[in-house]
């Protein structure tokens, strides 16, 4: 039968502004599926980090330490106000520059946080700037008098938090996290710049070396995104109905 | 050469120094003196002394804003005060190293706006204290808050979120929540204030109870009728001071002070 592939094949013969490369060259398939992969890594670590920084700064700025609350202000700040690319930059080429290196080969000297590692770093101290301040706020809309509650209980400060303020906070931020983290999840596209080879970096490789690729390419890259994104709300959603409490907030 | 222990103010002063076990049943259980307490500019309480007996049932009534719920808030150091003391069992509860947690294991409270956990159905929330606070074993505090919940009528409402429940009902779990942890005292603070009257009965038939199990109870309440049969002592507040107080036969039909005999006219 005249293949899938061959289908792919003739119809670059004929318009070659359409050559879907991706579909009939192993290797070209697989510099895509690499991108893909390195993206979806990048996405889950990015959201996990970006979400522990969400809490652990939230707490911190509900603590009375005036000090802590500076610190977390000037960070949100300084991430919020600032582009995640020259944010990335200057993680990557500035702060790049005084880490240590190792010689795993004893020629060569590697950075022991390589260029993916600064990624990772760079975009979710970005993001948890944004996800302090959902928690802050989701943390602020549990009622005074629940935490009394909790308090007059004998609960300590730190059980309090743990079982009664915190849930109930987060509960009341997840449209909030879910909006933060879908940006997230499409700002690791940045990474480009520091050459992390993840899926706008390999597409532009391929479309470099085949330009008869590059619509067929872009039009992947909007199709594995749209995906990529949707599933990840999916799951947010999912799990927003499994946190929802009967007769409450509704 | 002296004992330094005898001359450290710390040890020998009875405000800094741990009284409860000096503390014996026929002393007041909760003993209020001389409060004061301000919020900014405005002075809440402005002296206002009482003293609750073990088993004693002791209704505060008076107008808004006279200082009621303030005054309440502090025995479990829920507000602190600026002047005076407040003893529970002998502990005085505003000293600097005062113990919370002993505190509050001996004062149960139950709110107006009962305040339960929204995210825990009603067993959950009756157990959550005894086991995080108490550290006790999960299967004996689950029989007990069973029980608890049979005692105030809720069987059948265990697996219920407070969302899913009434006023009545969700303030019924309250009042089992504090029992719970099984304090001595227990402050109720305008309980029925934010149910309808249908409700309102309920929840003070489950208050009869304990009342008359002997559970030593502070109560602010407008509830007159209510106090009326209930309470061994009626304290009557206005303006920040106790304005006249009495076993309820004589304070409600031989008030002296104009004032009380005014805000009682206007209720009863």
């Amino acid at each position: 039968m005249l293949g899938f592939e061959d289908f792919f094949r003739e119809l670059a013969a004929e318009h070659p502004r359409w050559n879907f490369i991706y579909f009939y060259d192993e290797k070209q398939a697989g510099r895509i599926l690499a991108g893909l992969w390195m993206t979806v890594k990048l996405s889950v670590a990015c959201v996990l980090l970006s979400v522990v920084i969400g809490v652990v700064g939230a707490w911190l700025q509900g603590t009375s330490n005036r000090l802590l609350k500076a610190v977390v202000q000037g960070y949100i700040q300084f991430f919020r106000n600032t582009p995640p690319l020259v944010q990335l930059l200057f993680f990557y080429f500035a702060l790049g520059q005084f880490t240590p290196t190792y010689s795993p080969d004893g020629w060569l000297q590697t950075p022991i946080i390589s260029n993916v590692g600064w990624a990772i770093i760079s975009l979710s101290f970005f993001a948890g700037a944004f996800n302090v301040e959902i928690f802050r706020a989701g943390i602020e809309a549990v009622p005074e008098s629940t935490r009394e509650a909790s308090e007059s209980l004998g609960m300590t400060r730190t059980q309090t938090y743990t079982e009664v303020v915190f849930p109930l906070a987060l509960r009341v931020s997840i449209p909030a996290l879910n909006n933060n983290l879908v940006n997230l999840v499409k700002t690791t596209t940045q990474a480009y710049a520091i050459a992390v080879p993840e899926l706008l970096y390999e597409s532009v490789s391929v479309w470099n070396d085949f330009p008869s690729a590059q619509n067929p390419v872009m039009l992947l890259l909007f199709v594995v995104y749209i995906l990529l994104v949707g599933v990840l709300v999916l799951g947010m959603n999912r799990w927003e109905r499994r946190m929802r409490i009967p007769g409450y907030g509704q | 050469m002296t004992d330094p222990a005898l001359t450290d103010p710390a040890l020998t002063d009875p405000a800094l120094t741990d009284r409860a076990t000096a503390w014996t049943p026929d002393q007041p259980i909760v003993a209020i003196k001389d409060v004061h307490k301000s919020f900014g500019d405005l002075e809440v309480l402005k002296g206002v002394s009482l003293e609750v007996r073990k088993g004693e049932v002791v209704c505060i009534i008076g107008p808004s804003g006279s200082g009621k719920s303030t005054l309440i808030r502090c025995i479990n150091a829920l507000t602190d005060i600026q002047g005076g003391s407040i003893t529970v069992e002998g502990q005085e509860v505003h000293a600097k190293n005062l113990d919370k947690l002993a505190l509050r294991k001996k004062v149960g409270m139950v709110f107006q706006q009962y305040n339960l956990f929204p995210h825990k159905t009603a067993l959950q929330n009756v157990m959550m204290a005894p086991i995080k606070v108490l550290k006790e074993d999960r299967s004996e505090v689950e029989g007990r808050a069973r029980a608890l919940l049979r005692k105030v009528r809720l069987e059948g409402k265990e697996d219920s979120y407070p969302g899913e429940l009434s006023g009545g009902q969700q303030q019924r779990v309250a009042i089992a929540r504090s029992l719970a942890m099984r304090p001595d005292i227990m402050l109720f603070d305008e309980v029925t204030a934010a149910l309808d009257p249908e409700t309102v009965k309920e929840v003070l038939v489950t208050i009869k109870d304990l009342a008359r199990e002997g559970m030593t109870c502070i109560l602010v309440t407008h509830e007159m009728g209510f106090a009326r049969e209930i309470a061994d002592h009626i304290y009557f507040t206005d303006r920040g001071v106790i304005v006249e107080h009495g076993p309820p036969a004589t304070f409600f039909d031989q008030a002296s002070d104009p004032r009380t005999r005014e805000f009682l006219s206007q209720i009863l």
